[in-house]
């Protein structure tokens, strides 16, 4: 018989309470190095200030603990929950939504979030709801990660549903068609997140999901891994470069997830990120 | 690069004396609008109503800032992407407003609007909030409290680092830099 262990959920508030305050403070150290190592090699001369500017914003905030961006983003919780704990004390959800509660406020982060937004758009002024994906795993922990994911980016996202015989060549011309249509408006130099499969909302998951791999990783199927490289070139390619000024860096890094699909489908969702890619993870 | 000292409010003739491609830090007052305040400044004017503040020579900063944290002016306080303002903008610019402060894109209409009326638009870096910040040393709400970061605020600054990407003679450096350094793969 399989040992259930129990967790109460108030762990769970105070976990997601100090991962949004950290992920909106502490600029991951893979993005860190890609923008320091982006403003060396840059041949626009404003490019590269920009990317100075970069670089020491994200120093400024770590030492000053303030926002990296004022866009602290909608908070997107991965939950990953073990099937051998018992959560005990309070609603899973509500646990979430309550941490976030608190993070935003405890921590100074933007309250970025609308209610009713086909009309009153009223903000809710504690940026809940938080967007949460939960998902049943072996094993008695609980690992989260929260992202901020800001709106500016996010608007410039998009869903493909290509034919099957647009083949790869189709899904390149449309990842650049929406990194070029985009131009500065995410804040560029961008991360791409592309989902390949699936069905309508299962493909734009993988995008978003794309997002959290460390930039400059390689990913271990190297026939993706050499697609991930294609796409890479032709969008630094479109001589967008930091924050759609010109030059050479408009992506810092492109990932693909991919998972089958209906033989009469071809879904290809594409998750754009600014620079500022704040995630951050922890297991309970 | 070194930068043009530029002071508000602006005058025609720093305005037509900015280029594209010109990296300047800004000096005195700029009035804090987005979105929601954005919608309420051209009703009114529609109204035929007074403005929370003269539109006169008037740099808008298209931002909303995270909360202040005690013993700061302000919070992180970078640009947000100004095309959601395009729609707003050619009016504010036929009453005055001279420059505008953001990031991104914005309509033929705006670009059109801005050699009418003789107006500049300037990208402060976005996702620099934190170090953008510390230029803002003056922090007054003056209109709609109840919106929050989307308020209107008086904000003094400070040697406020930006780039002209569209002057008012019809130069572009998202279209110019672009072409720059597109390259064939």
């Amino acid at each position: 018989m399989t040992e259930i262990r129990e967790l109460d959920v108030a762990a769970v508030t105070e976990a997601v309470k100090g991962l949004c305050i950290t992920a909106n403070y502490d600029l991951p150290v893979d993005v860190y190095d890609a923008l320091r190592a982006a403003q060396e090699a840059e041949e626009s001369p404003v490019g590269r200030e920009v990317l100075a500017q970069l670089v020491e914003n994200a120093d400024i905030a770590a030492a000053d603990r303030v926002p990296i961006c004022q866009d602290t983003g909608f908070a997107v919780i991965f939950a990953e929950v073990g099937q051998d704990v018992h959560l005990t004390g309070g609603e899973f959800e509500e646990a979430v939504h309550e941490g976030v509660r608190q993070g935003y406020g405890d921590g100074y982060l933007r309250k970025s979030v609308a209610e009713e937004p086909g009309h009153a758009r009223r903000n809710t002024k504690d940026n809940t709801p938080a967007i949460i994906h939960t998902s049943i795993v072996p094993g008695d922990r609980v690992c989260l990660t929260m992202m901020a994911k800001g709106g500016g980016a996010e608007n410039m996202s998009s869903l493909n549903m290509l034919k099957p015989a647009q083949g790869w060549a189709g899904m390149v011309d449309a990842v650049v068609e929406t990194v070029s249509r985009a131009g500065s408006n995410p804040c560029p130099p961008v991360i791409i997140g592309v989902g390949i499969g699936g069905t309508i909302e299962k493909v734009t998951l993988l995008a978003k999901k794309a997002l959290l791999r460390d930039v400059g990783s390689t990913h271990p199927d190297p026939r993706i891994a050499a697609m991930e490289d294609e796409l890479l070139e032709k969008i630094n390619a479109l001589g967008i470069g930091p924050q759609g000024l010109g030059g050479r860096t408009t992506a810092l890094d492109v990932f693909i997830e991919e998972m089958p699909c209906h033989i009469a489908s071809m879904p290809m969702a594409v998750n754009v990120q600014c620079h500022a890619q704040r995630h951050k993870t922890v297991t309970l | 690069m070194a930068a043009k000292k530029i002071t508000t409010p602006l005058t025609d003739e720093v305005v037509k004396d900015l280029r594209a491609g010109d990296a300047v830090e800004i000096t005195g007052v700029v009035y804090q609008a987005r979105d929601a305040a954005h919608k309420r400044l051209v009703a009114l004017i529609e109204a035929g109503e007074e403005l929370p503040f003269d539109l006169a020579g008037a740099v808008v900063y298209y931002m909303g800032p995270s909360p202040a944290k005690p013993g700061n002016a302000i919070g992180s306080a970078g640009p947000t992407t100004a095309g959601r303002m395009d729609a707003y903008a050619p009016l504010l610019m036929r009453h005055g407003l001279k420059g505008m402060i953001g990031k991104g894109l914005r309509t033929a209409e705006v670009k059109q609007a801005m050699q009418d009326e003789g107006a500049v638009y300037f990208a402060a870096t976005g996702g620099a909030g934190a170090l953008l910040a510390k230029r803002i040393v003056g922090n007054e709400v003056i209109a709609y409290p109840e919106l929050g970061a989307e308020a209107i605020a008086r904000l003094e600054v400070v040697d406020f680092p930006a780039i002209v990407v569209m002057d008012c003679h019809g130069g572009d450096l998202y279209a110019e830099g672009r072409a720059e350094y597109a390259r064939e793969v």
